[in-house]
């Protein structure tokens, strides 16, 4: 009971169902979770398992066809369309894999956007920007236009505006999806920098290398949970033990 | 260490002992904890006998110090080495072998197996992509990880696929 008082985001029964009759798919079909604040968890599975479709029900983008979902200890599953869009405005972040920003906003204006949407100042939301693109390595690059960025500078901005509102938790759909392996690989150190702080992240993925260094990792199949760890290293041991140099 | 990649860190110029393992530990960074400085002893011992190196004394105050220097021959195995294209082979017969003994024999379930084989691998997958992100970028040793990543990766992609094929098989008597 307590812990599920503490929980950012706690779904029970939670499912979303397409179609009907022979036509019926359960892209999710009935699934308990709760995320715990300052977790990491990464959600993987084969395409089409459902993974996208939870992600989306988990931050009020889409409403679950049965069971409840819970924000901050707030039943949402039946909040009106205007109370799921400021819950969404407020209190989620969301980075999606194609980074979703505006092309003809500079790096600083798509940070300051949901600033301003939610009501702040213009100069509140400017400093928050600038704030933001220092912690994603970006301030060089806040007068540029998203098409003079690279993959992945363009999703270090797309993860600066998810937290423009200081949102409780950040939802990440394949964010690594686009990105070659040193973008990737930026893009995991900037999410262990915001876990350290504090950060809620819940990332559905097929990268194994976003798996391995969450805290806990839930495998989904066919819209349901069929595993659940929480990630250690290998029983190797030492680094070393990953090469073989002989002798 | 294989006697070749010892020769071929010799190339450079002759040089001590110490010299030798400091290039290794660059190269290698935290995946060097591994390395036996008694071992390249050794290895430079045989190297000598071999004729592939000769060992000089140390200049200046430290003559007693050996620095060691490629010959001739030694020069020509390091040009072949070089050139070879031996890989190490993935050694995925085992544990193929091993899924199909205990389906055969009734003695445990194949996905159990691949389930605790994947979290195996997803925890050295954490600890190389750790180690990864802990390395600047354009550092020798990051090029190194990469590669475990990599192979951890394709290793996993498999462990999928082979789920997948023993949960149909499970599926049909």
């Amino acid at each position: 009971m307590n812990e599920s008082a503490t929980a950012v985001i706690r779904a029970s029964g939670l499912s979303k169902r397409y179609g009907r009759d022979e036509g019926l798919v359960r892209a999710v079909d009935d699934v308990d979770l709760e995320v715990e604040p300052g977790e990491t968890l990464a959600v993987m599975g084969p395409s089409g398992c459902g993974k996208s479709t939870l992600l989306h029900l988990l931050g009020g983008l889409d409403r679950p066809s049965g069971g409840e979902l819970w924000f901050r200890g707030r039943r949402i599953d039946q909040l009106s369309e205007r109370a799921l869009a400021e819950l969404r405005r407020q209190q989620v972040g969301f980075v999606f894999q194609a980074f979703h920003l505006m092309d003809e906003l500079t790096a600083a204006e798509n940070v300051e956007l949901p600033g301003l949407l939610a009501g702040r100042s213009p100069r509140e939301a400017r400093r928050r920007a600038r704030e933001l693109l220092e912690q994603v390595d970006l301030a060089d690059r806040a007068r540029h236009l998203p098409s003079a960025l690279s993959g992945g500078q363009r999703q270090r901005v797309a993860i600066a505006r998810a937290l423009a509102n200081d949102p409780d938790v950040v939802l990440a759909d394949e964010p690594t999806g686009n990105l070659d392996s040193t973008a990737t690989l930026d893009v995991l150190r900037l999410f262990e920098a915001l876990h350290g702080r504090g950060l809620t992240l819940v990332v559905v993925t097929h990268d194994e290398r976003i798996a391995a260094t969450a805290d806990r990792l839930i495998t989904m199949r066919d819209g349901t949970f069929v595993d659940e760890t929480r990630l250690t290293g290998g029983t190797a041991g030492r680094l070393a033990d990953l090469v073989d140099l002989g002798g | 260490m294989q006697q070749e990649v010892l020769l071929a860190m010799l190339a450079k110029e002759p040089s001590y002992g110490y010299e030798l393992r400091a290039r290794l530990n660059k190269a290698l960074g935290p995946l060097g904890e591994a390395l036996n400085p008694g071992h390249i002893y050794v290895t430079l011992g045989r190297l000598e006998r071999a004729e592939l190196v000769v060992v000089e004394p140390g200049d200046g105050d430290r003559p007693e110090r050996k620095v060691y220097a490629l010959t001739p021959a030694g020069h020509a195995r390091v040009d072949e080495w070089l050139a070879e294209v031996s890989w190490p082979k993935p050694d995925l017969a085992e544990f193929h072998l091993k899924l199909v003994a205990a389906a055969q024999s009734g003695l445990s379930d194949p996905i159990a197996i691949v389930d605790a084989q994947r979290r195996e691998l997803l925890g050295r997958l954490r600890e190389a992509q750790r180690a990864a992100m802990d390395e600047a970028t354009e550092s020798e040793v990051a090029l190194l990880l990469e590669g475990i990543v990599l192979r951890l990766q394709a290793d996993l992609r498999w462990l999928e696929a082979c789920e997948r094929a023993w949960a149909t098989r499970r599926g049909t008597p």
